[in-house]
């Protein structure tokens, strides 16, 4: 569904993304992984169009890269930030509501099944969502991006900094969205949830993708662990 | 008393008229990060736009017509000058709307001549409303008021009522997010362009008869714009509208109080003489600094608040 081939990014002058790889099915859940700074936040903005992207990106045959955010979106990515940016003056509902690209417009999830999901967001549907602890932030700018009905959502770090209590949620919300068929890029520093969900995973390291395979390859490749992952 | 009562009114027209300017202003600085010199070319176009048309159709069609023309001109400025040069970074958006502030002047200048033009309140709103101890106040500053009032009530009600009021107030602090939801965000660009510039309009219609329809009018009012704009904080309507009503208060006020700081230190029991070390200074009534005093807030608040009065973010 998604195929990135040769992907460049930079910052100025420096060159973050030196020619990265990857593809996701229709469905599946991928996982991105690899240390702070090896690129990984740029890969998910350059295929979102928010850092512009040098390379091949298809999402359903068609090329998006060198199209604007709010055009990739309407293809059917979403995309949930690591740094979470709920809209804080905005009701925990509007920043739902903003997550819908027409107004009242529906497709997999609607309000009550956030509110089902995640019991907290729904007595504070009418608080701004700058008064939120963290862990409902994160959950908020998720179900926000889900409220657009995506087909593939990136997700950016999401049980980072999370309590394993909420991690759990975190883990529970990203089976509910495979669940729905929807497909996820899941970012990931760590590997607790990535290695029981994913289907297959990345690890990137200074720009580029230096392991694909499953989780099983990934547990019994210990080198690749040590060298690109263990901190 | 009487006074006070009329200077408090206004200087309160003249905040709810600064607002109806920086309000505007505001949004574009946030959203954009665009500090748009031709902004005050606005607020002069509208007066200019109204006096013209006020020639042939009246003053009530201008009220409606000379700032929807504002808004047309604010959506053509943006969407095929701002958008081009925005991506070669802000020193050219700058000196791009500087230009442009020269341009529309010598415009204004060549159209309509050098000297004011006889823009006048209309007549039906010509009379004193009432008058305190023999000073009057104006029906016309009350239209104005009312006219500011209820443009307060729509942008509030447009911002916080509406979806699209919803993704201009996300947009204000995280417009790259506002985007990867789907939001087509240059274009909510043009639309609160069109409609800060507008705005400007609107209070240049009503404010161009109040004061002096003249081409100096925009770099005479641009600087407390922004001094209001950066005092009241990014991306904050309401600082805005509270440095707005401040300004205004303020330098109504500092018209009608005829007293210096030797004054208030006489009251201290401190007597100033000419031999006193800065008495030059300490005498200097406070008509006489009320421009100033504006800008002196300015600077205060940068070094106490560097964010401004509500500002969410840093400039």
């Amino acid at each position: 569904m998604l195929e990135v081939r040769d992907l460049h990014a930079y910052y100025g002058k420096s060159h973050i993304l030196q020619g990265v790889d990857l593809r996701i099915g229709e469905g599946e859940i991928v996982s991105l992984l690899g240390r702070n700074g090896v690129g990984r936040s740029t890969t998910c903005k350059a295929i979102m169009g928010l850092v512009p992207p040098q390379g091949s990106i298809t999402f359903k045959g068609r090329a998006i890269s060198g199209l604007r955010a709010d055009q990739i979106a309407h293809a059917g990515i979403g995309y949930v930030p690591e740094d979470r940016q709920v809209f804080p003056t905005l009701t925990v509902r509007q920043n739902l509501e903003l997550g819908l690209k027409r107004s009242a417009t529906f497709g997999r999830w609607t309000f009550d099944d956030m509110f089902r999901l995640f019991p907290n967001l729904g007595e504070r549907r009418d608080n701004p969502a700058g008064v939120l602890s963290g862990g409902e932030q994160q959950m908020l700018t998720m179900c926000r991006t889900l409220m657009g009905d995506p087909d593939l959502v990136i997700i950016d770090e999401p049980t980072e900094g999370l309590a394993p209590k909420l991690v759990e949620q975190v883990a529970r919300l990203l089976d509910e969205i495979a669940n729905r068929g929807v497909a996820i890029l899941l970012v990931e520093q760590k590997l607790t949830i990535a290695l029981k969900i994913s289907r297959r995973l990345y690890v990137m390291g200074h720009g580029h993708i230096v392991f694909e395979g499953t989780p099983a390859e990934l547990s019994a490749n210990a080198a690749v662990r040590k060298e690109w992952l263990e901190v | 008393m009487e006074v006070f009562l009329v200077s408090l009114l206004n200087g309160l027209v003249y905040g709810m008229l600064l607002f109806m300017l920086s309000s505007g202003l505001t949004l574009i600085f946030s959203m954009m990060g665009v500090l748009n010199f031709a902004h005050a070319s606005a607020y002069m176009l509208g007066a200019y736009f109204a006096f013209t048309i006020s020639l042939y159709v009246g003053f009530w069609p201008a009220l409606i017509l000379a700032p929807l023309l504002c808004g047309l001109i604010g959506a053509a400025i943006e969407m095929y000058g701002l958008r081009r040069v925005h991506k070669n970074g802000h020193i050219a958006e700058l000196l791009f709307t500087f230009g442009l502030a020269l341009i529309i002047e010598k415009c204004v200048q060549m159209t309509w001549g050098l000297v004011a033009v006889p823009y006048r309140v209309p007549a039906g709103l010509d009379f004193p409303l009432f008058s305190v101890y023999g000073t009057n106040f104006h029906a016309y500053r009350a239209f104005m008021l009312l006219i500011s009032a209820l443009m307060f009530v729509s942008i509030w009600l447009a911002l916080t009522r509406t979806r699209v009021g919803l993704i201009i107030q996300a947009s204000l602090t995280h417009p790259e997010m506002v985007g990867a939801l789907g939001h087509n965000v240059p274009r909510v660009f043009t639309l609160v362009f069109a409609g800060g510039t507008a705005l400007a309009g609107l209070a240049g219609v009503i404010g161009g008869n109040y004061q002096v329809t003249e081409p100096s009018m925009a770099f005479a009012m641009g600087p407390i714009v922004f001094v209001v704009v950066v005092f009241g904080g990014l991306g904050s309507l309401t600082g805005c509208f509270i440095a707005s009503l401040l300004m205004g208060l303020i330098q109504t006020f500092a018209i009608v109080l005829d007293y210096s700081l030797a004054d208030l230190l006489k009251q201290l029991g401190i007597t100033i003489t000419s031999s006193t070390p800065f008495a030059e200074v300490l005498s200097v009534p406070l008509p006489r600094i009320g421009a100033l005093l504006p800008y002196i807030l300015l600077v205060l608040i940068l070094l106490v608040k560097p964010r401004g009065l509500m500002g969410t973010r840093d400039t």
